[in-house]
């Protein structure tokens, strides 16, 4: 694992222009100063209520996701990049779902195996020749990037369901701002804090006829015992519409309302943070508590838009991830700005054959599983592990895929010993509405914790980064800002 | 709003004006149990707080430090201080978009310092601060939510909440001492525990001060129970209650065009009869009815707001 690349200084230990005021940051604030501003930061994330339910684990039930003071820096040139190729993509996926719930062009050309996509658990049958109000079934997608070199960037996975993380984005920026307002006035960082105006007019954009004037959006929550709910409540906050739950809402001659202390009144876009499976017990999970009997029904008569669509799963399958360059052939005619992974099908004989021969240097991940559970980091597994999860892949092939292990890259991470690099990867949020795609500059920055781990999620001791897209060129920053920042320093 | 809304932020007042009662409650008792018997003050505590049965029915005695135990932070006892305060941030928690930052801040800053308390935070020697530290939360949200909360549907239930609960606690702890103030009992010219009695009454509402302010003179009984019942100055008087409580919901209505249900009626009724009634015919007709009325049409109040809003 030599040559990786670090954000901050390369692999040639120069440091990067992008990180030039961290790097001068870094060098003049004392550890203690440092320290003293990571425990001002957890008490800020407690006393806000930002905390993120892990249930299983017993302990304290509200914990914090851990916070990390050092930023991670795209400079603009890079950002512009990412821009395009998400766009790129974004605009693929929500073809590829228009088209399999639609025509099946694409299955028909050849292009993706038909079994693949329509015998998938995630393909909703329910959701086919459905006009979905826009054409969007992706209106929110977290679009999982890493880094290995200074020009190489990948996508990990697409998530075209209900992606979560997007209030620690903002959160994270609001307290670094809070925490180093200096830094900021020195460091030129593109605002990001539009995102939750941007989600609003994307929600409006796709409002059924019904609600086309004055559209009614609300914020669908499992509840507060839900593990992203503090996110829940800070988005319908930030747009300024309701948070329902399914106890709220109520459907009648196909159509949704919500319970207000006024009686009844119509609900014509919905946010829904809940899964598929939950949200209607009379189409899908008869035991859901969670969802509203006859949603599907006024969803399907067009009545309501529901956010992310039903069915958008099939999209970020990760056997379906493998031809998502395909698909940006296919419907755009252009070549993918952002390159996948390579991806081993366990399905295929002759990918499963090389899989098991070479575990020690795989990750292999469950084609269903999320959260960083079920997946085998062969380089990091013992030899009794390795031979574990060959028996597993043997007896279930297809539901595996394996990539080989990428040397994410690293960014300096405030740890008890100091700054040390520590892996990180890239969530950018990708808001696509009736009128075109929008993305914010910057996602939310996960880091590994532990040195040397791979794995970034949450619920397995990752934690959050503030993400810096910067305006412009370095340079001309640093002549703008000459003279300016000495007397706003701090130490 | 929400129906759900409403009801999630009607009962965060109540209980966060709930712990505040208590609080007073205690601290009186606490003083009390100085100059009379002790184990009768922190029996009439727990009555008024409506949990001496079950009380009784698990602890021996009524120890100073069992009562004071129980009523601030028993696990066993649902409405204990530290116990409201719990199912406070729940409902605030559940309805986040309803609450200001400065709101939830108030609620969830002191449950978080609340999680730090141990049994030494609620010893009798202890008790006085700790008390004081409810009363500065209570005082806060109060605050906070007066100050930065838009004057829309959200504001009115949650003010709806804190007067319902503070009438009702009102209500419950004249009736719990309603005997030292009838005139029977005081004929007696005032000796000096009759005048602590009675002054205990006005420390349980925090309310030695304002006596004096609207009365300027000794502690008589019928000025006390006019000053908590009939006087429209005194904050914590049920008329002052009622008033609150017709607006509240008068507001409510204006809001949504008019519309009435029974519960504004109810409201009208309790708060005319405490706007226009006399102390004088109050005792006539017997302190104790007037008061088991009025808190059964509290509590009929109470279940026709949530039918009538919150279903």
């Amino acid at each position: 694992m030599r040559d990786i690349f670090d954000e901050m200084n390369g692999t040639d230990g120069e440091v990067r222009a992008a990180y030039a005021e961290i790097a001068t940051w870094l060098a003049e604030t004392p550890p203690a100063t440092l320290r003293a501003k990571r425990e001002e930061a957890e008490r800020l994330f407690r006393r806000i209520g930002i905390t993120f339910a892990v249930y299983t684990e017993g302990g304290d039930p509200e914990r914090l996701i851990p916070f990390d003071i050092i930023p991670r820096v795209i400079d603009a040139d890079e950002w512009s990049m990412l821009e395009r190729g998400l766009t790129q993509r974004v605009n693929a996926l929500n073809k590829f779902l228009a088209d399999v719930y639609g025509a099946k062009e694409i299955i028909k050309a050849g292009k993706i195996p038909a079994e693949l996509v329509l015998n998938n658990p995630a393909y909703c049958p329910l959701m086919e020749n459905v006009d979905v109000p826009g054409g969007v079934f992706t209106h929110i997608a977290g679009i999982d990037l890493v880094r290995t070199g200074a020009n190489d960037f990948y996508v990990l996975e697409d998530n075209c369901r209900t992606p979560s993380g997007v209030s620690y984005m903002l959160e994270d920026r609001s307290v670094m701002m809070r925490l180093f307002p200096e830094l900021f006035a020195r460091a030129g960082v593109a605002p990001i804090s539009r995102y939750p105006e941007l989600l609003l007019r994307t929600l409006r954009s796709v409002a059924p006829p019904s609600g086309a004037n004055e559209p009614n959006v609300v914020v669908l929550t499992p509840g507060q015992y839900n593990s992203a709910y503090y996110e829940h409540t800070f988005l319908a906050d930030e747009m300024g519409v309701e948070l329902v739950e399914g106890v709220d809402l109520v459907v009648q001659n196909k159509r949704v309302f919500m319970r207000t202390t006024d009686g009844l009144k119509p609900v014509h876009v919905i946010y829904r943070r809940i899964d598929d499976e939950f949200l209607d017990p009379e189409a899908f999970n008869p035991d859901s508590m969670l969802g509203v009997p006859g949603l599907m029904e006024a969803y399907r008569a067009g009545n309501v838009a529901l956010a992310n669509a039903v069915g958008a799963g099939i999209a970020d399958d990760k056997a379906v991830y493998m031809y998502v360059p395909e698909m940006i052939r296919f419907y755009l005619g252009e070549e993918p700005i952002l390159n996948n992974v390579p991806t081993w099908d366990c399905a295929n004989e002759g990918a499963l054959a090389y899989v098991l021969d070479h575990l020690d240097e795989l990750v292999v991940k469950e084609t269903r599983g999320s959260g960083g559970y079920g997946m085998l980091v062969g380089p990091h597994a013992t030899k009794k592990q390795r031979a574990d999860f060959a028996r597993k892949l043997r007896a279930h092939p297809s539901a595996y895929i394996a990539q080989p292990t990428l040397s994410l890259s690293t960014c300096p991470t405030f740890v008890e010993t100091g700054a040390a690099p520590r892996h990180i990867d890239l969530r950018p949020f990708v808001l696509s509405g009736a009128n075109g795609v929008k993305i914010v500059p910057g996602g939310l920055t996960r880091v590994a914790l532990r040195e040397g781990s791979l794995v970034v999620n949450s619920s397995q001791g990752g934690g959050t980064k503030d993400t810096w897209v910067l305006r412009g060129p370095r340079q001309s920053q640093s002549q703008s800002m000459n003279g300016l920042s000495q007397s706003q320093e701090q130490t | 709003m929400l129906a759900r809304a409403a009801e999630h932020m009607y009962w965060l007042a109540r209980y966060m004006a709930r712990m505040d009662s208590l609080a007073r409650l205690i601290e009186a008792a606490q003083l009390m149990a100085g100059m009379s018997s002790e184990a009768e003050e922190w029996l009439s505590a727990l009555i008024a707080a409506g949990c001496d049965n079950e009380y009784l029915a698990k602890r021996e005695a009524v120890t100073p430090q069992g009562a004071a135990h129980y009523l601030c932070c028993a696990t066993d006892n649902p409405s204990a201080i530290m116990n409201c305060l719990e199912k406070a941030r729940i409902n605030a928690r559940a309805m986040r978009t309803a609450c200001t930052r400065d709101m939830w801040d108030a609620v969830n800053e002191a449950w978080l310092e609340s999680r730090a308390f141990g049994a030494k935070d609620f010893s009798l020697t202890q008790l006085p601060d700790t008390l004081d530290w409810v009363r500065t939360v209570s005082t806060r949200f109060s605050g906070a939510y007066q100050t930065t909360m838009l004057r829309n549907e959200v504001y009115w239930f949650t003010r709806l909440g804190t007067f319902i609960e503070r009438a009702d606690n009102i209500a419950r702890i004249l009736d719990v001492k309603y005997h030292l103030l009838l005139p029977a009992e005081s004929s007696g010219v005032g000796g000096m525990l009759d005048y602590y009695q009675w002054t205990s009454i006005l420390r349980a509402v925090s309310a030695v001060r304002s006596y004096q302010w609207v009365y300027r003179e000794e502690v008589k009984p019928w000025n006390v129970a006019e000053l908590l019942i009939l006087r429209p100055e005194m904050p914590r008087s049920l008329r002052r209650c009622y008033d609150e409580i017709v607006t509240c919901l008068e507001e409510i209505s204006q809001i949504q065009g008019g519309r009435r249900g029974e519960c504004h009626r109810l409201a009208g009724a309790i708060s005319s009869q405490l706007n226009y009634g006399r102390i004088s015919d109050i005792f006539q007709t017997g302190l104790h009815e007037y008061l088991t009325d009025l808190i059964d049409r509290s509590a009929d109040l109470g279940s026709q707001i949530s039918a009538f809003y919150m279903r």
